[in-house]
């Protein structure tokens, strides 16, 4: 039986030693969130707010006219219950306009545009309100592709890039995210009815069990189905993993210099902080 | 002897040596203020960790001048500094120096460039040949930096030329979440080996590790002594900046060696042979047959060692 690790105790202390670190090493002190109404953005919203004061947190609840009402009304009671700063900005108008010249758009042309403009309104007040944009992609979408390129994948800093969806769930529950977010089926909302899991095939539970012994424990293909894994399950994963790389590496560079950026010119980016 | 030891958990700014310079001199002068004796700072903390491309700029000679300040505060208080040496050949070293007394006494260039997952040392620093150990005005010490330490050999080394205690500058990152364990689960493998090194060899492990956060990258700080017992005499926090100072009693090092004569008892030249043995032949290497056995040169065998202490 895999277990994956949740010592919501000690991710807990290190989310939050992150995100003071890494914000305080800019010279700022806010960040700048997009609260969808889910579980991924309130535990972000709610490790920053225990890491830099509630004050220093500005939520964006950036609704499409289509998004559930539960969505909004979800980002609202965690900004109650977090006391983190927040604005309301209806993205409706902009997506619209955008899409009377191209009415034939599917809807994910439709949901991939929503999570751009979403991105850009973020990137606005981040400058605006001198704020990190703060992520919310968790390792599960992170390998699966399952998120927009420079839409909801776009951020600063990202307290949740390395937590599997079952250990954002579990340290949600731990920080104090209201029960109904925790609870209810994980949803881009970008179309009534759209459910994650119902998208992608499978279950969060199930795929981060395969991808903990896949990514983190280093188990062959052989293992995998030794270990009971369907064979098509985790050829399905794999495919998934590798088809998306581009998703996570930055834009590819034709080298002709001596020193091309991140092939030979090599810095972190903390660099002199 | 009883020395007063402070360890300076510091999380220095990566690439910005004026900045870390001034840190050391604040810690410093809060170690004399405290009255400490020695004062161990971490591993690449005058410099930061993940300096890649940045290496040659913040490389420095054992001449360099950004060093006076240092060799001039060690007249008041001996400590090991964490930095990128370059030798006169233009090669960069991870090094640990030891200060004392208004001179460098003694320069480890770390010998184990961890170069593997996160890690890409040997692309950006050249490795050390030698594990010596050197006098300080405490008695016979021995400097090893980070992975060093995870090759048994370097300590084995250490203890047998006579080190009563090793100083370990550390750049640890955290990493291993672990259910119903405070720690992460690096945290605690070092703090494993430290104890186990400790009591094994029946010295004193100073172990000084960094705290804070390189491009997501978090150092779990923690940095403790133990002593030849066995027993963890001080503990630095977990993951946050800390500064201590602790006594250590380098004396209990002779009740615990009279106990446990373990290093006494140790047969070099058994180990050379089997050394050089396994040197012709490598585990990987197809196995022969006992009577096929190459002949080897045995080493000669050895006076009874004495080691001055």
């Amino acid at each position: 039986m895999v277990q994956i690790p949740t010592n919501t105790a000690l991710l807990r202390e290190l989310l939050t030693g992150f995100i003071r670190n890494e914000v305080q090493k800019t010279g700022l002190t806010r960040v700048v969130v997009g609260l969808s109404g889910g579980v991924d953005s309130a535990l972000s919203a709610m490790l920053a707010a225990e890491a830099l004061g509630a004050k220093n947190v500005l939520a964006l609840l950036m609704p499409y006219k289509s998004s559930h009402p539960d969505s909004l009304a979800h980002a609202k009671m965690l900004v109650e219950k977090s006391a983190i700063e927040s604005l309301f900005v209806d993205i409706s108008p902009q997506v619209d306009a955008y899409f009377e010249r191209f009415p034939d758009a599917d809807t994910r042309r439709r949901g991939n545009k929503m999570a751009r403009e979403r991105m850009t309104i973020l990137y606005d007040h981040s400058a605006h309100w001198n704020g990190l944009v703060l992520g919310t992609s968790n390792k599960t979408e992170l390998l699966l592709g399952y998120g927009t390129i420079y839409g909801d994948m776009a951020s600063a800093i990202n307290p949740l890039g390395d937590l599997y969806k079952t250990q954002v769930w579990a340290l949600a529950a731990a920080i104090g995210v209201p029960e109904v977010i925790v609870a209810k089926v994980p949803s881009a909302d970008l179309w009534l009815g759209q459910t994650d899991e119902g998208e992608l095939g499978f279950t969060y539970k199930e795929v981060d069990k395969l991808l903990y012994l896949m990514v983190d424990q280093r188990y062959t293909r052989a293992e995998l189905l030794g270990a009971g894994f369907p064979e098509r399950f985790v050829d399905d994963v794999a495919q998934r993993i590798m088809t998306s790389q581009f998703k996570r590496r930055l834009p590819v560079i034709a080298k002709v210099s001596q020193r091309t950026i991140d092939r030979d010119f090599r810095y972190s980016r903390d660099w002199g902080k | 002897m009883t020395l007063r030891v402070a360890i300076a958990q510091i999380n220095p700014k990566l690439g910005d040596l004026a900045a870390n310079l001034a840190l050391y001199e604040e810690k410093i002068r809060q170690g004399i203020k405290e009255r400490a004796e020695f004062l161990l700072f971490p591993e690449l903390s005058l410099t930061g960790y993940f300096l890649r491309d940045t290496v040659p700029s913040v490389a420095l000679t054992t001449n360099a001048s950004e060093l006076q300040i240092l060799k001039k505060l060690s007249r008041e208080l001996p400590l090991v500094a964490g930095l990128v040496e370059e030798s006169a050949d233009h090669r960069f070293f991870n090094s640990a120096i030891y200060f004392e007394g208004g001179e460098i006494r003694h320069v480890h260039r770390k010998v184990y460039l961890p170069t593997y997952g996160m890690f890409d040392e040997q692309r950006y620093f050249a490795r050390g040949d030698r594990v010596r150990t050197f006098d300080s005005k405490f008695g016979r010490l021995a400097l090893l930096i980070c992975e060093d330490l995870w090759h048994p050999s370097t300590i084995y080394l250490a203890a047998l030329q006579g080190a009563l205690a090793v100083l370990c500058p550390s750049s640890s990152p955290l990493r291993g979440i672990v259910d119903a364990q405070v720690q992460d689960d690096n945290a605690r493998y070092w703090e494993m080996i430290n104890r186990a090194y400790a009591e094994t060899y029946s010295l004193f492990m100073i172990y000084g590790n960094r705290c804070g956060f390189e491009d997501g990258v978090g150092f779990w700080g923690g940095s403790e002594i133990v002593d030849p017992f066995g027993q963890r005499i001080a503990k630095g926090k977990y993951y946050e900046e800390d500064f201590f100072v602790a006594d250590v009693a380098l004396e209990s090092v002779r009740r615990k060696r009279t106990m446990s004569p373990l290093l006494r008892d140790e047969d070099i030249d058994l180990t050379i042979n089997e050394l050089m043995r396994i040197r012709e032949r490598p585990a990987g290497a197809k196995t022969v047959q006992a009577n096929k056995t190459p002949k080897l040169k045995k080493v000669k065998k050895s006076k009874p060692r004495s080691r001055k202490r």
